[in-house]
């Protein structure tokens, strides 16, 4: 009996919407609003959030740094060489830390580099595996990027950017020419971009940069100072990556549980947990613009339900004369306010994700990757329905109540 | 007597209704006592404000009496929670009101089905049920119009069809001709008498004495108290009016042949 009843309310309900469309409009206009402000505001704050982030990851928000550094106040404890960070270590990393996608040592030595008669002292050169040019985001712009080859084989090849062509005065395509460093001829095989990385995210004015394998460059100087770069799988993974290194580090390195840590591992975090807290306040404050809308709504659905009771008490009054129990005239009012209530967000929806569609579609639009995710369309419809169960509880109960001769007597 | 060989199915014992309006009570049933059995078909009648429409409510389970036993097929309904009064409504009895009350945007079928939406015995089937109390009250010819596309007359039977949709134990009609016209009210009085004579019990609230004359028993109320309950043959007031209407009917023909006379 109670399915039955309860599909013969639904359809009831509708064709009493149906009947009045305009009135129905109006009243669930604040649930209508409710649910489009959800939809336009988690759609635009993915697409947001996308794009913020694509632009973190363009300056490496996925970047981690692992360095070796020397405890507060400890300078006697440690050695430098317990400091020290080794290949071995960083291949452990490489295996033990599975949020990181890839990584490679630096080194950074200073030479002295001749090409003709112009010799410059003191220039910086690094020190690298393959791998870099993909955590950097550096790639070759002429000739080839380093290769594995060149770092099995201790090649001695190099990249080079543009300020070193010119302070060099290279050619504009060096690729084939030959430079000196420290003495060794090393063939020009590539030059690779200057990245212009803004002061916020710790950039400094382009400077000349060679760029050479990194076993190379451990021929040259054995036993380097070196640190590590890598990229998380993710920008969200930094914190178990940190935790993985760290882990790892203190492990090989034999650090005792109250001993601190003699390395570090940091990210461009800050700047992405700022953005994200900001992203937080948006998303509350959309919160209660909806919460607003949805009190508004619910008294709205309230009104109309009560002015439905009294529109219909004769019916009512015949429903219970026929035999239905006080139950089922609640749940027939109850069904009415909850289909009602998602009826309005079924508009709003409609018109979020139209909102929505039209913000990805929008030329040049940095919300490119607005959506509607699952869970908001979910939890609009949910908390929209919760709305008519609370709000149409009373005029609910108040039907439900009328005794039968009384509401069919009523006029 | 009517019908001895009859199982009760109605017992009311010093019945009392007392509506309150503020302060004032208006004592509407004042110890009615009375026993209808199966297959009856009564008629009640009484001054305006005599009480009629309160006993059959109150017959019908839609109001409940201020004190006194009410027995509907031997189950004492005054002991009766609100939820047993739902079901016995829907289960035993069939009213039928003076202004009809169907739903105004459900079909003729939609209408009769009505009852059986709430019903615990009846879950398959429901739509041919409803049918076939259509057919019965002769609509089958009307199952998809809607109340105003059908007439006075028309509308009533949908409404007697729904009364009779759940087999119910007795049929109550509140003055169920008032808003018809005479030939209507004589059309909606034959149904009544044939669905009588199929057996069904019927208790019928009227004003009017050739309507009265269909039941084979009349209960007549005064402020609130039976104060005559005979067979209608042997009912004083009614014979008289049977009596002064062939006169009056006698009269009129020999008005109607003037030029007859001897
Ligand atoms: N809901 C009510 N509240 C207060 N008094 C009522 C109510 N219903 C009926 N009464 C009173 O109870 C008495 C009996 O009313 P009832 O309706 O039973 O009379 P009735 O015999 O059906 O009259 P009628 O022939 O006019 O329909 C009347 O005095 C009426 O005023
Ligand atoms: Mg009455």
């Amino acid at each position: 009996m109670f399915i039955r009843v309860l599909i013969q309310t639904v359809v009831l309900a509708l064709a009493q919407i149906w009947a009045n469309k305009v009135r129905a409009m109006l009243t669930t206009l604040g649930i209508i609003i409710a649910v489009a402000a959800v939809i336009i505001i988690v759609g635009a704050m993915t697409g947001l959030k996308t794009f913020v982030l694509d632009q973190f990851a363009t300056f490496g928000a996925n970047k981690v740094w692992v360095f070796p550094r020397m405890p507060p106040n400890m300078r006697d404890r440690y050695s430098f060489r317990q400091l020290r960070l080794t290949t071995a270590q960083i291949d452990g990393i490489a295996q033990f830390s599975p949020s990181l996608e890839r990584i490679t040592p630096v080194m950074m030595l200073n030479t002295t580099v001749q090409f003709g008669d112009r010799v410059r002292p003191g220039v910086p050169v690094q020190g690298v595996r393959p791998s870099w040019h993909e955590i950097e985001q550096r790639f070759a712009l002429k000739g080839r990027p380093l290769a594995p080859l060149d770092e099995e084989e201790r090649r001695q090849v190099c990249l080079v950017n543009d300020k070193a062509i010119d302070e060099l005065g290279l050619d504009a395509d060096p690729t084939g020419d030959f430079l000196l460093l420290d003495g060794r001829r090393f063939l020009i095989v590539g030059v690779v971009e200057t990245k212009a990385v803004s002061p916020m995210f710790g950039g400094n004015e382009a400077q000349s940069e060679l760029i050479i394998p990194f076993r190379t460059g451990e021929m040259m100087r054995p036993e380097p100072r070196m640190f590590a770069i890598a990229t998380t799988r993710s920008p969200e993974l930094f914190a178990d990556a940190k935790v993985e290194i760290g882990t790892y580090l203190r492990r090989v390195r034999h650090l005792k549980p109250d001993e601190p840590d003699t390395f570090g591992v940091e990210a461009i975090e800050q700047v992405i947990e700022q953005f994200k807290k900001v992203a937080g306040a948006i998303t509350v404050g959309a919160g209660a613009v909806v919460g607003i809308s949805l009190l508004v709504g619910g008294i709205g659905i309230m009104n109309i339900m009560l002015v439905s009771v009294s529109e219909r008490t004769r019916e009512i009054g015949l429903r219970k004369a026929v035999g239905a129990r006080p139950g089922v005239i609640l749940i027939q009012f109850l069904v009415e306010a909850v289909v009602l209530c998602l009826v309005g967000a079924g508009v709003g929806l409609l018109l979020g994700n139209g909102a929505v569609l039209a913000m990805r579609m929008a030329k040049d639009s940095p919300l490119e990757a607005a959506q509607t995710p699952m869970w908001a369309i979910v939890v609009s419809a949910a908390f929209a329905a919760a709305t008519g169960v609370i709000f149409g509880m009373f005029p609910a109960i108040k039907a439900a109540r009328l005794n039968p001769i009384d509401a069919l007597r009523h006029e | 007597m009517v019908a001895p060989q009859h199982p009760l199915i109605i017992r009311i014992a010093d019945l009392h209704k007392v509506y309150r309006i503020g302060a004032e009570k208006v004592h509407a049933l004042r110890g009615m006592s009375l026993e209808i059995r199966r297959n009856e078909f009564v008629a009640i009648m009484g001054a305006s404000g005599s009480g009629k429409s309160t006993l059959l409510n109150v017959l019908g389970c839609l109001d409940q009496p201020t004190r006194g036993v009410y027995e509907l097929a031997g189950r004492p309904t005054h002991r009766m929670s609100v939820g047993e009064l739902s079901g016995v409504r829907n289960d035993l009895i069939g009213f039928v009101f003076q202004s009809f009350e169907l739903l105004p945007r459900a079909t003729a079928l939609k209408n009769v089905q009505l009852p059986l939406i709430y019903s615990r015995r009846y879950w398959v089937g429901t739509g041919a049920r409803a049918r076939r109390a259509l057919e019965r009250v002769g609509l089958a010819d009307r199952m998809k119009h809607r109340p105003n596309q059908l007439s006075g007359g028309q509308r009533q039977r949908v409404a007697i069809a729904r009364a009779l949709v759940n087999e119910p134990a007795i049929i109550l009609a509140d003055e169920p001709t008032g808003n018809l016209d005479s030939k209507t009210g004589d059309e909606i009085i034959g149904l009544f008498r044939q669905l009588h004579a199929e057996g069904q019990t019927i208790i019928m609230v009227t004003h009017e004495e050739d309507i009265a004359g269909n039941a084979g028993r009349i209960i007549r109320l005064r402020d609130g108290v039976v104060m005559s309950d005979h067979p209608t043959e042997e009912d004083p007031t009614h014979q008289d009016y049977v009596r002064r209407a062939l006169e009056t009917a006698q009269r009129d023909a020999g008005r109607a042949a003037p030029g007859a006379a001897p």
